[in-house]
């Protein structure tokens, strides 16, 4: 089971607000001693699917939490938005798949990098992604 | 708004990167960057990423435009100093930043553009320089 043992919450909805989210990401995981390999991959994981939120979402809220499963600890960040949700997520999850204009490594780039990945979508209504980074994953 | 500086140096154009980038940021150095190589007529450009922690899929774009932008306008580009964590991440993430040069710091940077302009395309005589 996991237990949450800090938590916060931020509002995103300019681009500016990237990098202060980065940088409170990256607080947790130098706090839980994350090496610099694992929290370059927790904070592009983060600027990745913040990216989707302000483009596809509109803006929405991340939530930041250090967490523990009892054998290790880690830092699992919530991405909600109240956007039109992802028609196919089957085909978002695919390399080189794109609506925008990007590459298309989003989803499935930041899926790589990350230990826990889960997408919860529903068309008209938004969509939650939520990603766990384990201090020793 | 924020910009980052473009620092000219002889046919050359020095960038030092010190902040973390963000889309706009990123987008803005793309446009000065080419507009720069233009008004100075520029043959190189250094891209110094050493104190960047950060690059994800949009900014590896940004960077593989601007080489490929510059290199239309006649003008190389090599990117420094990207630290082994980023280097790992940007390959995971699948992004191979194919067309960028690049080089461990400043100093071999600068002496892989300066052999690059001398020596236009002969790159074994480069090469043979390094050996002696």
């Amino acid at each position: 089971m996991t237990t949450t043992n800090n938590k916060e919450e931020l509002l995103i909805i300019k681009e500016q607000d990237v990098v202060p989210l980065r940088n409170r990401v990256k607080d947790y995981g130098v706090k839980l001693g994350m090496s610099i390999l694992n929290q370059t991959k927790l904070i592009t994981a983060t600027s990745e699917l913040v990216r989707n939120l302000l483009k596809y979402g509109g803006g929405g809220k991340v939530i930041i939490e250090s967490v523990s499963n009892g054998r290790d600890n880690g830092v699992r960040v919530t991405f909600i938005d109240k956007g039109p949700g992802i028609k196919d997520i089957a085909l978002a999850m695919q390399d080189g798949y794109s609506t925008g204009k990007s590459l298309g490594l989003g989803l499935p780039g930041t899926k790589r990098l990350v230990n826990e990945f889960d997408i919860q979508t529903e068309l008209g209504s938004g969509t939650t992604v939520t990603i766990i980074k384990w201090k020793n994953g | 708004m924020e910009r980052i500086p473009i620092l000219k140096m002889g046919d050359f154009l020095l960038v030092t990167i010190q902040v973390d980038l963000y889309d706009q940021l990123a987008e803005n150095l793309e446009s000065d960057l080419i507009n720069t190589i233009n008004k100075h007529s520029s043959k190189g450009v250094l891209i110094d990423i050493s104190a960047v922690s950060i690059i994800d899929s949009f900014m590896g774009r940004i960077l593989g435009n601007i080489a490929v932008m510059s290199k239309i306008m006649d003008a190389q580009t090599v990117v420094v100093g990207m630290q082994p964590a980023v280097a790992i991440t940007l390959v995971e993430l699948g992004l191979s930043l194919n067309g960028v040069i690049s080089a461990l710091n400043v100093e071999k940077g600068m002496d892989l553009l300066r052999a690059k302009m001398y020596n236009g395309d002969k790159e074994e005589q480069v090469y043979d320089d390094d050996e002696q």
